[in-house]
This record gives structure tokens, C-alpha cells and sequence, in this order.
């Protein structure tokens, strides 16, 4: 029976490790609206956070990963799922990157383009959170992941169009080129994270396929 | 001392069974690397030897398959041959039925010592090739679509569903393991029973161990140790050579042997079916061996998986050879053994239509003209009397094998003191001691003379009417006869017949 509840304690982490990434995509969401509506005290409480998330994050999935090779479990399928918890703290790590150029960079985001930096955050978290679902379909519903992964690409191609808008907007702007340039990096560091999202979703719809019975 | 020398190609066999036929039971979880090679093999040892000592035993009154060679030496060499047929295929890596390398190499000593080959046991290795993939692949797809319907409606945990599939495959494995032990032990050791040189044993006065159980615990350990030192070999054909296998259906695979084993082989099944009126399962030759491969086949064809069909036509191959070159090297190793080590390996068995004969078989319907041209000569040579019988006679195939039973001689004594030492008592019951008891003192020329003293002596010792229910009580009177024949036999052939007392 112990091969059983050792399935379940996994079971347990691989769960803790999806919240702790989808909780990470709210609190990158967060800090980008604080860090734009100038609030201090939220936008540290963010990066505080979001390091938190992603030492919880790496530790749980350097603990699945040990597991599922010292009791060598789910042979077929353990690369795939290493891949994949690889892959989703790619998320967590980029979100966490973006909230700290924030914090050393102080980019100063004019007003005009406060909405189209909200937006691509929005777009971010929703392709996080919908390949989370997903993800969390590989291991109890296979046949269901794909229900989701469209969601994932929608978000990342939402959210292309409006880092493209916003760049576009910030180059037709009478801004020195010094900060416009300062301002696409950061449309694209935004951006980054639905581009990992969608790079999880890609993975995913291999790995569903060869899970399929 | 002979004995233990000759005991080793039993010991031998049991290895190759080992080595080879590991790999139907836990060759699927281990190629998908659902249990370790060492913990497949530690299971299936310890299942092979608690089916060999428990269940194995169980059957110990038969001699298996061997029994039908009739001198030691003979045994030995044909033990030999079939085992290094068994061994060139595992060295090739092909899962090959180690029964058919018995039978094999018995038609091989057949031949050797002008001995009938019963044409039924060809036919049936034939069929076996055929019938058991087709219905093994059959079952298992009808599984597998049943298995992927219920996975696909609980929708467990991908760890759950490894949980669950790695505790079935070892408990499917370790439940075929056993079976095998069981089922196959008196092919490797029965034929040595006679001549056991072991006697019972109390351990630590806990339990104690019959000179047979103890046989079998050895054979069952040469098993074992061949399933650990070159099982897997033939573990990484059957558990990915073929097809690149997942871990549920390589417990689809396992299961569907086991099934197709015990609907078309189980004997007890059909009984309890018969018993209640229910329509009985026709019962078919199945291997191992070739179940297991069928069902991997019959799976991959239906979800369009790649065959390796190189690593198939090995296998096939393989299969056709197995009988061959076990028959070939019995042939000529028994050669060897008689002409260069002096050994006997096969008694002339002796045949004579006599007046009593005659009288029974007419009685028996079979027709009488045909056999006065036989008249009372005495035949030494199987081959030639069935010619005979076929050609001058002109009998058919029933008649031929019941003239041939009924004019077998040879010289029964029914000896009080083997009544009171050597009966196993517990196995027969007290009807059926009783009459032998009733013919204590006599003897008997024929075999056929001998049980129709008993049946007339007691109704517990008659064969009941045909029929699938009366099927299995039927067999277990076989045995019986076969074993009382075996222990009251003092001489064969050569008897006088005037001695016969009836």
C-alpha cells in the first residue's frame, strides 16, 4: 500500500506546485497594476511575494522530481512531467524577473500608456491561468487538456497585439527615443510571460498525445 | 548416485523453463520498466516455488510429460534435448513454449526407439501456433477497450493509474509466476519420482516436506535460478522487442494470457460449467509463450502501432524450430547415449493379440476378421504392429489405439507389502483400497486385465459415462490407474502370460 500513499503524497506536491505557479501569475498581475498606479507599498509587497512563490515553486518541484526517480515512478511518462514542471517555473521565474526590472529600473510609464500596460498583464495571467487548468488535466483528465490549451494561445496572441499597439503607440509619441526604448523593452518584458505560458501549452499538447491510451 | 547425475538435465530444463518462460509472466512490466528486473525476479521465484512445492505437488501421482520415455536414461537424454532447444531460443531471445520442446523432442525418442507418435499430440502443437495468438488477441483487444473505457470514465491520477498498474502487473506476474510453477514442474522433475532420491523431511517440526515436495522445491529452484541469471534476455523481446509497450497495456497483455489460459486450458472451469447445465468453453492447446505474443500483436494491431517484423518472423521461426531441433538432438544424443555410455534408454514394449484379448476386443465392437491374420504373434516393434494393424487389418485410427492398449503385455503383481508401504492412502479412496486390497496376491499380463479386476472389485475404480461433466472425475481415475499400473509393475515385457491369474 505504501506505493499508494506515496503516489498521493506526490500527488499533493504536484498539486502545491501549479497553485503556487497560478498564485505567482496573480501576484505578477498585481504588481504591474501597482507599480503602474504608484503604489509603493503593494508593488514591494508583490516582489516579496512573487520571491516567495518562486523558492516555493523550485523547491517543490526539485522534490517531485526526486521522487519520481528514486521510486521510479511513471517511467513512460516522468521526462514529460519533468518537462512540464520545468516548463511552468519558467513562468514563475519570468514573472518574477519582469516585477524586479521594475523595482531596479523605475521606468517612468506615461499615463496614455498606463491601459495598454494593464492589458498585456491581463493577457499574461490569463494564459497562466489557463494553462494551469490544463496542465492539471495532463495528470487527471488527459482528454480534457486540449479543451484549454486554446484559451493559451488566444491570451498569447492577445496579448502580441497589444504589446504591438502599445509600441507602436510609444514610438509615435514625442518621448526621447532613450525612454521609448526604455518603454519596449518593457512592453516586452511584460509580454515574456505569455510567450512561456505558450510554450507550456506547446509542450502540453505533446505530451497529451502520448499519454493518450 | 545415478540418479543425481541424471536428476541434472531435469535440473537443466528447469533452468531454461526458467530463463525462457519468466518472460511471459513479468516481461511486459519489465520492459516498460514498471518493476525492476530484480524485483520481477524475486517475486516470480518465490511464486515459482510456492506453485511447484504447494500446487505442483498436488499432481505429483503423474510423471508429466516425460513419463511416456520409458527408461531413465532415456528421460534424461530427451530432458537434454529439449532443454537445449529451449536454451539456442532464449540465447536468440524468442519466446518459445518449453512444452513444445518436451513434446519435440519425445516424437525425436519416438523415433529413436520405433515408438507410436500419437498423431493428436502434432496436430496439437500446430494448433497452438495459430489458435492461442488469434484468441489471446482477440481477448486482449476486447480487454483493452474495456480497460481504456473505464480509465477514460474514473479518470484517475497519472500516479494513481501507475499506482494501480504496477501493483496489478505484480500481482498478475506473481499469480502467472505460480501457475507456472505449478503447471510445469512435473514435466521438469515428475519423471524422476520414482527413483526420488530424497525421503520426507520435518523442518524444525513445524511442517514437513515429502521426498516429492522436496524434488520439486529443487527443480523449482533450478527454475528460479534461471529466471534470475538469463531471463532477461528473453524479458526485453517480449516486453519491447516486438512493440514499443505502455505500462496499461502491458497489463492488458498479462492479464489476457492469464485469461486465455484459464478459459481454453482450465479443465476445472469446463467442470463447473458442465456441472450447472451452463455451455461449456470448447477447450483448445494454449502456450504461454504464444498467448502473450498474440496479445501483443492483437493490441498493437488495433492501435496502429509499429511492428517490428523482423523481431516477429524470429519469433515464428523460432516457434517451428523449437520442436524440430529438439526432436533432431533427442534423436542423436539418445544415439550417443546408448552407443557410447552404454546406457538404456527405451524398453521394447511387447505386443500380443491373444485368446482374451481377442474376446474383449470383439466384445468391444472392434472387427475380429481383420485381426486372425495377426494371429498370435508377438510384436516388439510399436511402429511396425501399427502398420500392421492399419494395413492387414485395415482398422481405423480409434480401433488401432485400443488394440494396441489392449495387447500391451507386461507383468503386475499385486504385492501385499506395497499395498501397506507404498499406496498413497490419502489420494485414493477407501472403496477403492479396499479392492485393491481384495486383489492382493494376484497378477496380471495386461494392463486392461488389471483395472477390469478393480472395476468388477469396486464401481469406485469404473469410468463414469461420457460426458463434459464426467470429463474431469474421468482424468483423475486415469491418473489413478496410471499410477497403480506404475507401482505394481515388476516386469515389462518378456512376461509369461500363463502366469496370469484372474
Amino acid at each position: 500500500m505504501s506505493l499508494f500513499k506515496s503516489s498521493h503524497n506526490i500527488e499533493t506536491k504536484i498539486d502545491g506546485f501549479f497553485d503556487t505557479v497560478a498564485e505567482g501569475g496573480l501576484v505578477y498581475r498585481a504588481g504591474v497594476r501597482a507599480y503602474l498606479a504608484g503604489d509603493t507599498a503593494d508593488f514591494e509587497h508583490a516582489i516579496v511575494s512573487i520571491d516567495k512563490l518562486e523558492s516555493q515553486a523550485d523547491k517543490l518541484s526539485k522534490e517531485v522530481e526526486a521522487h519520481l526517480y528514486s521510486h521510479s515512478l511513471i517511467p513512460e511518462h516522468r521526462g514529460d512531467v519533468l518537462g512540464l514542471l520545468e516548463n511552468s517555473d519558467n513562468m514563475i521565474d519570468t514573472a518574477k524577473t519582469c516585477l524586479y526590472q521594475f523595482s531596479v529600473e523605475q521606468p517612468s510609464v506615461p499615463e496614455e500608456f498606463h491601459d495598454g500596460f494593464r492589458k498585456l498583464a491581463d493577457s499574461g495571467f490569463s494564459a497562466v491561468e489557463a494553462v494551469i487548468v490544463s496542465a492539471r488535466a495532463f495528470f487527471k483528465d488527459v482528454n480534457s487538456v486540449k479543451d484549454n490549451l486554446y484559451k493559451v494561445h488566444h491570451f498569447e496572441k492577445e496579448a502580441d497585439g497589444i504589446s504591438d499597439r502599445l509600441k507602436r503607440s510609444v514610438f509615435a509619441s514625442d518621448l526621447e527615443l532613450a525612454h521609448k526604448i526604455h518603454l519596449r523593452y518593457f512592453a516586452l518584458n511584460v509580454e515574456r510571460v505569455s510567450d512561456r505560458a505558450e510554450e507550456v501549452a506547446d509542450r502540453l499538447a505533446i505530451y497529451a498525445i502520448k499519454r493518450t491510451i | 548416485m545415478e540418479i543425481l547425475f541424471f536428476l541434472s538435465s531435469g535440473l537443466f530444463l528447469g533452468w531454461s523453463l526458467g530463463a525462457n518462460d519468466a518472460a511471459n509472466v513479468f516481461g511486459t512490466a519489465v520492459g516498460t520498466r514498471m518493476v525492476s528486473f530484480r524485483a520481477a525476479a524475486i517475486v516470480c521465484s518465490i511464486f515459482i516455488i510456492l506453485g511447484a512445492t504447494i500446487s505442483g505437488a498436488g499432481a505429483a501421482h503423474t510423471l508429466g510429460r516425460l513419463g511416456a520415455v520409458n527408461a531413465l536414461a532415456g528421460s534424461f537424454t530427451v530432458a537434454l534435448a529439449a532443454a537445449l532447444a529451449t536454451f539456442w531460443m532464449t540465447r536468440l531471445k524468442i519466446p518459445v513454449s518449453t512444452s513444445q520442446a518436451i513434446v519435440g523432442a519425445i516424437i525425436g525418442w519416438n523415433f529413436y526407439s520405433s515408438s507410436v507418435t500419437d498423431a493428436a499430440s502434432l496436430t496439437k502443437i500446430m494448433t497452438t501456433w495459430v489458435a492461442c495468438p488469434l484468441i489471446s488477441a482477440l481477448i486482449a483487444v476486447s480487454l483493452f477497450i474495456l480497460v481504456r473505457w473505464v480509465i477514460n470514465l474514473s479518470k484517475p491520477h497519472l500516479l494513481r493509474l501507475d499506482a494501480g498498474t504496477r501493483w496489478g502487473l505484480l500481482a498478475v506476474g506473481a499469480f502467472g509466476s505460480y501457475s507456472l510453477g505449478a503447471n510445469n514442474i512435473a514435466n521438469v522433475m515428475g519423471v524422476f519420482m520414482p527413483d526420488n532420491p530424497f525421503s520426507d523431511l520435518s523442518v524444525f517440526g513445524l511442517f514437513s516436506l515429502t521426498g516429492t515436495q522436496q524434488l520439486f522445491f529443487l527443480g523449482a529452484v533450478a527454475i528460479s535460478v534461471g529466471v534470475f541469471t538469463y531471463s532477461e534476455r528473453v524479458m526485453g523481446t517480449v516486453g519491447g522487442g516486438l512493440v514499443r509497450i505502455s505500462p496499461v497495456p502491458a497489463l492488458v497483455i498479462v492479464l489476457a494470457q492469464s485469461i486465455t489460459l484459464f478459459l481454453f486450458a482450465s479443465q476445472g472451469l469446463e467442470h463447473f460449467l458442465a456441472s450447472r447445465g451452463l455451455p461449456t468453453i470448447p477447450l483448445v492447446p494454449v502456450s504461454s509463450s504464444q498467448a502473450v505474443v498474440g496479445a501483443i500483436l492483437g493490441i498493437s494491431l488495433f492501435k496502429g502501432a509499429p511492428i517490428r517484423y523482423n523481431v516477429l518472423g524470429g519469433i515464428s521461426l523460432g516457434w517451428l524450430a523449437t520442436p524440430i531441433v529438439a526432436g533432431v538432438l533427442a534423436y542423436f544424443l539418445l544415439f550417443f547415449v546408448e552407443n557410447v555410455f552404454d546406457q538404456q534408454v527405451s524398453r521394447v514394449v511387447e505386443y500380443r493379440i491373444d485368446g482374451p484379448v481377442r474376446t474383449e476386443l470383439i466384445r468391444r465392437g472392434v472387427d475380429a476378421e481383420g485381426l486372425g491374420e495377426l494371429g498370435d504373434e508377438l510384436f516388439t516393434n510399436s511402429v511396425k504392429f501399427k502398420h500392421d494393424l492399419e494395413k492387414s487389418a485395415g482398422l481405423d485410427d480409434q480401433h488401432v489405439s485400443l488394440v494396441m492398449d489392449m495387447s500391451r503385455l507386461g507383468l503386475w503383481d499385486v504385492e501385499e507389502a506395497v499395498i501397506a508401504n507404498d499406496v498413497d492412502t490419502h489420494w485414493l479412496t477407501t472403496g477403492q483400497l479396499d479392492a485393491l486390497r481384495s486383489l492382493s496376491g494376484r497378477q496380471f499380463v495386461h494392463a486392461w486385465r488389471f483395472h477390469q479386476a478393480l472395476a468388477e472389485a469396486s464401481p469406485e475404480w469404473r469410468m463414469k459415462p461420457k460426458a463434459t461433466v464426467n470429463k474431469q472425475a474421468n482424468k483423475e481415475l486415469k491418473k489413478k490407474l496410471e499410477y497403480i499400473e506404475r507401482l505394481f509393475k515388476v516386469a515389462s515385457p518378456s512376461a509369461n502370460p500363463e502366469k496370469e491369474q484372474s
